[in-house]
């Protein structure tokens, strides 16, 4: 088995609001990084993105993205786009960190 | 203005009815998304990184009080409040939903103006000079010329599948404030020996991963040439431009790679065929475009109101000193309103500020708007006796901030806090730019400086011809800067050239500013711009300025 360097996540847009989503362990959605379900190796990753592309009436452009575990053994993002993803744009607070 | 025929609304409406159905077919699931991205590109539909995005264009940047306040609805109603307008005169809305692009573009059609043509590898909104039909330094009025390219390109049918975008800029100044020696096509009004006006044609400019500077392929074109003339060089490129490789697909590289002479000869066969072919576009329509751009009536009254203000308020006095350019009308100026508010962003307007920009144009300025390419609004046409309560209004609504041509108005691109494509932030770049220099009291004494900031490679925010240029990277996944020194884009364009090793964003500021010290400690005199200082002085004393205090913090580029 091919050995992958960090754990993954499958992100997304949502077709219709356009905002970041993740895939949870049920197949559904979340907006929520922390709810993302995590491959920790690559056949699980496939797995998860097929989960992912068979929901084509739901999200757009799905891919893998690093996530890193944190102590509470939630993902959290490992490059800063997708840090800035969670949150939304820097300049307003009226993206995820407004909701949130 | 220019008012769309029957023929331009029919068409626009039905292009949005045609894209409700397209929509509808996708949120039912019948259209895939690989289905329906082209279609949603067609209509300026883009999906960024938190949400989707979709550009308006703002044909040659001109507005009037009845669009811009549509666009000021369209903020509130369907959006967070907030337009961006663009480098490329365009604005664009950052969060709407999918099912109400429809609604948004019946609305946009309502008051003329639509989203077609501001994606895709066809000819992109023409834009032009900013301050066209009141700058006292033109020649002619561009923008009749501008409006005759728009109807050309418009769903032309031969380059709706170009190579890659095309992106047409046009000037009436020889003072060039369109950028025209970065665009595929890059037109300079000028008048030949017998005075007759007609066009200088550049081709072959552009930014983005491959910076050039327009070649010039005719010196003078007359007026009746042109559209032939654009067609001949259109169709070279659409035979002759690379398909295979999209980053080498732009009409800059055919022009490098054959070199202007032959690409040159290329051009002039077409448009031998064209010319015997085309014909010239009929002089009704000419004459109804050239009417609809006919000068408002000036009123030439005089008098002292504005020479006293100005020596009654310092304030007012700095704000005409940056934000207000001669007009061709002694009676009248020309008002810049920045969009750059110290530690904003650049570009953004909310929807109060877009109904007061439209009441002032409606009261004050012969109901002309104009969106630069620097990303700020202009009244074109205020008497000057009227800009002391200008500037009043704009004061109460956080626009009168007095730095046009200054440090702190800098083009910076959407960057990483929106675009997909972007490899850094550059929003929050310009907001520290700003707030550092604002602090240091600097702006005046430092005096003109374009400061240009891009997110990523494409080089949306110019920065190959800011005097000081950012490019924003992603440097083993961490944010990194690289600056370029040195470049222009005015009719002396140049591109700039790159120090060496970019920047840690801590970093960053401080190199800035090194640049700028190293600036005023070697200018001959106050009056001697950055600029002027970088080309006598060359890169050396910026390059050991910024590398012998920061060569620990810079990372390898
Ligand atoms: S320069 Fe790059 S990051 Fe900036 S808007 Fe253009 S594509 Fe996006």
């Amino acid at each position: 088995m091919a050995r992958q360097r960090n754990p993954q996540i499958v992100t997304a847009n949502d077709l219709f609001e356009g905002d970041v989503i993740y895939l949870t362990a049920s197949g559904d959605w979340s907006r929520d990084h922390g709810e993302a379900a995590v491959a920790h190796d690559p056949d699980q990753a496939e797995r998860l993105l097929g989960v992912a592309n068979a929901q084509h009436d739901r999200v757009v452009g799905p891919y893998l993205a690093d996530a890193k575990i944190s102590p509470n053994g939630r993902p959290q993002p490992v490059h800063f786009r997708e840090a800035f993803r969670t949150r939304g744009p820097s300049n307003y607070f009226h993206g995820k960190q407004a909701e949130a | 203005m220019y008012a769309y025929d029957d023929f331009d609304a029919d068409f626009v409406r039905a292009r949005v009815a045609e894209f409700r159905e397209q929509v509808n077919r996708r949120i039912d699931g019948s259209l895939t998304e690989d289905e329906f991205k082209p279609l949603r590109l067609k209509n300026g539909l883009y999906l960024q990184l938190h949400a989707y995005m979709l550009r308006v264009a703002i044909p040659y940047g001109t507005l009037d009080s009845r669009q811009m306040r549509q666009l000021a609805m369209i903020a509130e109603r369907w959006d967070k409040g907030y337009g961006h307008f663009t480098t490329r005169q365009n604005v664009q809305f950052n969060w709407p939903k999918l099912k109400d692009v429809p609604d948004i573009l019946d609305a946009l059609a309502d008051v003329e103006m639509h989203a077609i043509q501001t994606s895709g590898n066809c000819i992109r909104n023409v834009t032009a000079d900013h301050f066209a039909g009141a700058a006292a330094d033109e020649i002619e009025d561009p923008r009749p010329t501008a409006e005759l390219l728009r109807q050309w390109s418009t769903d032309h049918p031969e380059f709706q599948y170009l190579p890659r975008k095309f992106k047409i800029a046009i000037t009436g100044s020889p003072n060039d404030r369109a950028v025209t020696k970065a665009h595929d096509i890059g037109l300079r009004m000028v008048r030949n020996a017998a005075g007759e006006p007609g066009y200088e044609v550049i081709v072959g400019g552009g930014l983005g991963r491959t910076p050039m500077i327009g070649k010039t392929v005719r010196d003078f074109l007359p007026k009746a040439d042109l559209l032939p003339y654009l067609e001949a060089i259109l169709r070279v490129y659409n035979l002759a431009g690379r398909r295979d490789n999209k980053y080498k697909a732009r009409i800059k590289i055919l022009v490098h790679e054959t070199g202007t002479e032959e690409i040159r000869a290329m051009i002039e066969e077409a448009f031998a065929e064209q010319k015997a072919l085309f014909q010239a576009p009929p002089t009704d329509l000419v004459a109804r475009i050239e009417a609809a751009f006919a000068p408002p009536e000036f009123d030439n009254t005089q008098s002292l109101a504005f020479d006293r203000a100005q020596a009654d308020d310092p304030v007012f006095r700095s704000f005409v000193e940056t934000n207000v350019t001669e007009h061709r009308n002694p009676a009248y100026g020309i008002v810049s309103v920045s969009l750059k508010p110290v530690g904003g962003t650049p570009g953004d307007a909310t929807a109060d500020q877009m109904r007061v920009l439209a009441d002032l144009a409606e009261r004050y300025g012969h109901d002309e708007l104009r969106v630069s390419h620097e990303q700020n609004i202009i009244l074109p046409h205020v008497r000057k006796a009227d800009i002391p309560a200008v500037h009043a209004e704009l004061k109460k609504v956080g626009l009168a901030t007095a730095n046009i041509g200054l440090i702190s108005d800098i083009i910076a691109c959407p960057g990483m806090d929106y675009c997909a494509l972007a490899t850094a932030r550059s929003i929050p770049i310009a907001q520290e730019i700003a707030t550092h220099f604002d602090a240091l009291k600097l702006e005046r004494d430092i005096g003109p400086m374009k400061i240009k900031i891009s997110g990523c490679i494409n080089a949306c925010g110019h920065h190959h011809v800011g005097h000081i240029g950012i490019l924003g990277l992603d440097k083993a996944g961490v944010e990194n800067y690289q600056i370029t020194l040195g470049g222009d884009g005015t009719e002396s364009a140049t591109i700039g050239e790159r120090t060496g090793p970019g920047f840690a964003a801590e970093d960053l500021i401080p190199a800035i500013e090194a640049i700028v010290e190293t600036y005023l400690d070697l200018r001959h005199t106050a009056d001697e711009t950055f600029l002027d200082a970088y080309r006598r002085l060359g890169a050396r004393p910026f390059k050991d300025a910024i590398y012998h205090e920061h060569r620990d913090n810079a990372r390898a580029a």
